[in-house]
């Protein structure tokens, strides 16, 4: 059996690779492939996997990307992941990828959707609006002939049909993924000490550059490995992060609240295979299934509209309790707006259920870690000591 | 310093703002219903149906911003907890609350009936009335107009938003106003849109004469002020439209130009610009002077689009009476994709003989803001005219540095200088 530190390994060598060798490797495997990127937040990649393209997640260029061009194209501040995508885009790392889809998180990704059309003509670009209507009849109906619009999207792209069963195919493999990546989840709240969350996160992100039949596979047979493996059990707090659904923090970040003392046993990185938290319906037609997925099923996030004020938060804490955190860092990249202007919401959220809680700011290049640490170390302390 | 002098347009529409904010701030003695609602995207004449007054949090903003107060309810709401990083407007909007939330009358604003949430062309709108909706306690009706991604609108789109106001938003409002939606009353206001919009678009269209009698930008947003906001649909706007018609036809007839903040006329253009992006409105008089004082006049912006591209055609269609209140918040400006945006400002180029393009990029704007450095260098390619950038902020005096935008801006005159010495050699 394969152990975790070589699963985490490999996971980590495609994190770290911004040339994509795997994902070219993919598409040179085949004659005719095609490679479709998304960028954060959701995207129904149950189509883009239908038409036969391989989905990949393109999260910014992190701490290891040296951001030259990209600069020139923001003022100082605008967040960093659109700078670092249009890097890679620039510096042609992203030649081989024949569409690009910008799911609605901000002004900034939408704003971008339009700069990668007049930057790259003939790559497929779609803006992807999610409904904010949580109305089966309305928004679930805007959301069926745009899910419908994207499909004719792909088929012009690719030249094939993607036929009702080629959908549900896919929404099979991913309804898999959904199910391993929850167990994933549960489990490290249950024994965070065996699946730290430093790994969890290069399983996630490595996850969304390849096929997600591999994918499952990589993630039975961590959970195996982790289940046997013998890890000492530490004396850290547990703690939910929250703001870091869209660019991502580097990876020194995550370890360093691990190292301050802190299991991270909830978290919004990244999202995309969590985002709907049932299985999409594989009996009724797949279009409307996902719909429904999405209306009735998905998480509440900043880049959604809460419908009722009493519901405002709701779900953090009741992830925060279903969990067993004992506290939140509200970590957001710095001039995000939504994390930013949902943050005072959710934070008096928390206040009022006694849930402690603190916040910084990071950006995909924060170097300097000691803050980090420092911050999250006195968090944990003061959560053993007075909570 | 000395107030701005005010064209007479100017004065007839302080009086109707002033008549609205008494119209907002009397509803507990006239039993008026409020609603708070945004700007782009405004469905007015939907309220008006249901004799609902509009409050609209942007232009509150605007006025503490002019007034002078809003630098100190940005920071009271930084210490609150909101973020230095985020939409000024909101920050200000909240700091008003916390200190009373008096309106520019000196009375204070009273709670809002509902929050219309018509969500065009911004994203932060929709956790902004989140924000006002904890405050409040109050119904909060979300239209969720999508965005134009592909420089086009669809009909899906637009199904949408229809079915939106059916079954959300005309419902809501009956609910709140206790008044039955009458479709005829509806047909009514936007038969009254479209005559203001007509006279509005002959006026922006103005700038296209050679001295411009209007200037697009610093007297543009007086010139949207009614049909933005509370006035559209109803016939203070187009008595309003009318009068700034003839005011603006007497100028073209003498070959005068807009009035300076100064006061005397401005003749003496020397450079004829477009401009993107929101003004500065803590120091606007200042920012004003800094181009009038060159000689440079604005003959078209894209900020006087915010609240509806009446320029490219649309019109409130009485005939169409949902559909077309779908269209008009589909095409807002910042609901429209970069190329698009592109395409306009290359237009207004060539169409209004315009020298170049200035782009005041808005700290807390993102809407506006993320992508304006390709916006400038395209249009700069398309048209050969010369782009230039500065940077200020919507309503936070931090963000404004009169000595960076005096030396960029007299820098970009230096630039279109040479640009036409050069053109003259080549010729």
């Amino acid at each position: 059996m394969t152990s975790t530190a070589e699963i985490v390994s490999r996971c980590e060598a495609i994190f770290e690779d911004l040339d994509f060798t795997a994902a070219r490797a993919w598409k040179d495997a085949v004659p005719g492939r095609k490679v479709v990127g998304f960028l954060p937040l959701y995207a129904p990649l149950e189509l883009i996997h239908a038409a036969g393209c391989l989905p990949l997640g393109l999260f910014g260029g992190g701490d290891k990307l040296e951001v030259i061009h990209g600069d020139a194209f923001y003022q100082s501040y605008i967040c960093r992941i659109p700078r670092s995508t249009v890097e890679l885009g620039m510096t042609r790392r992203l030649d081989f990828v024949d569409g690009m889809i910008f799911p609605f998180v901000c002004d900034v990704i939408r704003n971008l959707s339009g700069m990668w059309k007049i930057m790259f003509p003939n790559v497929w670009t779609k803006f992807f609006d999610t409904p904010q209507n949580f109305d089966p009849e309305i928004g679930g109906s805007y959301y069926v002939a745009e899910l419908q619009e994207m499909r004719e999207g792909l088929e012009a792209l690719t030249g094939r049909k993607i036929s009702d069963d080629d959908l549900r195919r896919s929404i099979a493999l991913y309804n898999e993924n959904r199910r391993l990546v929850r167990q994933l989840y549960a489990f490290r709240a249950r024994q965070p000490w065996k699946a730290p969350t430093s790994e969890v996160y290069l399983l996630m992100r490595a996850g969304l550059m390849m096929d997600v039949a591999e994918h499952n596979a990589l993630l039975v047979g961590y959970m195996a490995a982790a289940e046997k493996e013998d890890r000492p059990k530490r004396d850290n707090v547990r703690v939910a992060i929250y703001g870091s659904f869209c660019e991502q923090p580097p990876l020194n970040l995550i370890k360093s609240i691990e190292m301050a003392g802190c299991y991270v046993v909830e978290d919004d990185y990244i999202l995309v295979n969590r985002f709907l938290t049932e299985d999409v319906a594989l009996d009724i037609d797949p279009l409307q299934a996902l719909a429904a997925a999405y209306i009735g099923h998905s998480v509440e996030t900043s880049c959604k509209y809460v419908p009722r004020e009493g519901e405002k938060g709701k779900f953090h804490v009741d992830q925060i309790r279903k969990a067993g955190a004992e506290g939140v860092i509200y970590a957001t990249p710095s001039f995000c707006d939504p994390a930013l202007l949902d943050r005072p919401m959710i934070c008096k959220k928390l206040t009022e259920e006694g849930i402690p809680h603190i916040s910084f700011k990071y950006a995909e290049n924060s170097g300097q870690m000691q803050p980090v640490r420092e911050q999250a170390g006195t968090f944990a302390d003061s959560i053993k000591l007075w909570s | 310093m000395s107030e701005i002098v005010k064209e007479p347009s100017m004065l007839l529409q302080k009086e109707m703002i002033a008549r609205n904010y008494e119209a907002i701030t009397s509803k507990h003695e006239t039993g008026r219903k409020v609603s708070s609602t945004f700007v782009p995207g405004n469905l007015n004449e939907l309220l008006l149906c249901f004799d609902i007054v509009n409050n609209l949090p942007e232009i509150n903003a605007i006025q503490n911003g002019m007034r002078k107060l809003s630098g100190n309810y940005i920071m009271d709401a930084e210490k609150a907890g909101h973020s230095e990083d985020v939409c000024t407007y909101v920050k200000a909007d909240i700091g008003m609350m916390g200190a009373g939330n008096i309106a520019p009358n000196g009375k204070p604003f009273p709670k809002p009936d509902v929050l219309l949430l018509s969500y065009t062309g911004c994203y932060t709108f929709m956790k902004w009335f989140e924000l006002l909706r904890e405050e409040y306690k109050c119904p909060t009706l979300m239209l969720h107009v999508p965005y134009e991604g592909d420089g086009h609108s669809t009909k899906n789109m637009r199904d949408y938003i229809v079915k939106q106001l059916k079954e959300v938003i005309i419902p809501g409002l009956e609910e709140v106003s206790g008044i039955k939606f009458d479709i005829d009353r509806l047909r009514e206001a936007l038969r009254n849109s479209a005559k203001a919009e007509d006279n509005l678009v002959w006026v922006l269209e103005s700038g296209k004469h050679k001295p411009s009698p209007i200037d697009a930008y610093f007297g543009g947003v007086y010139y949207i002020g009614p049909i933005f906001t509370a006035f559209r649909g109803t016939r203070d706007a187009i008595a309003y439209y009318d009068a700034l018609r003839k005011e603006v036809q007497a100028r073209i007839e003498t070959r005068q130009g807009p009035i300076t903040p100064d006061g005397s006329n401005f003749n003496d253009q020397r450079y004829r610009l477009i401009v993107e992006g929101p003004p500065n409105w803590t120091n606007f008089r200042e920012f004003w002077k800094m181009f009038s004082d060159e000689g440079a006049v604005v003959v078209a912006s894209s900020y006087t689009k915010v609240g509806g591209m009446y320029d490219l055609g649309f019109r409130h269609d009485a005939d169409n009476p949902l559909e077309t209140l779908a269209d008009y918040c589909l095409g807002c400006y910042t609901n429209r994709n970069l190329p698009t945006r592109v395409d306009i400002l290359a237009k207004y180029i060539e169409e209004y003989e315009a020298d170049g393009l200035l782009i005041n990029s808005i700290k807390s704007c993102n809407s506006f803001s993320a992508g304006q450095l390709m916006i400038m260098n395209e249009v700069e390619r398309r048209t050969g005219k010369p782009g230039a950038f500065i940077e200020t902020d919507l309503v936070d005096p931090r963000y404004f540095s009169a000595a960076n935008v005096k030396n960029r801006l007299e820098s970009y005159f230096q630039m279109i200088e040479q640009k036409r010495l050069g053109t003259a050699k080549a010729a």
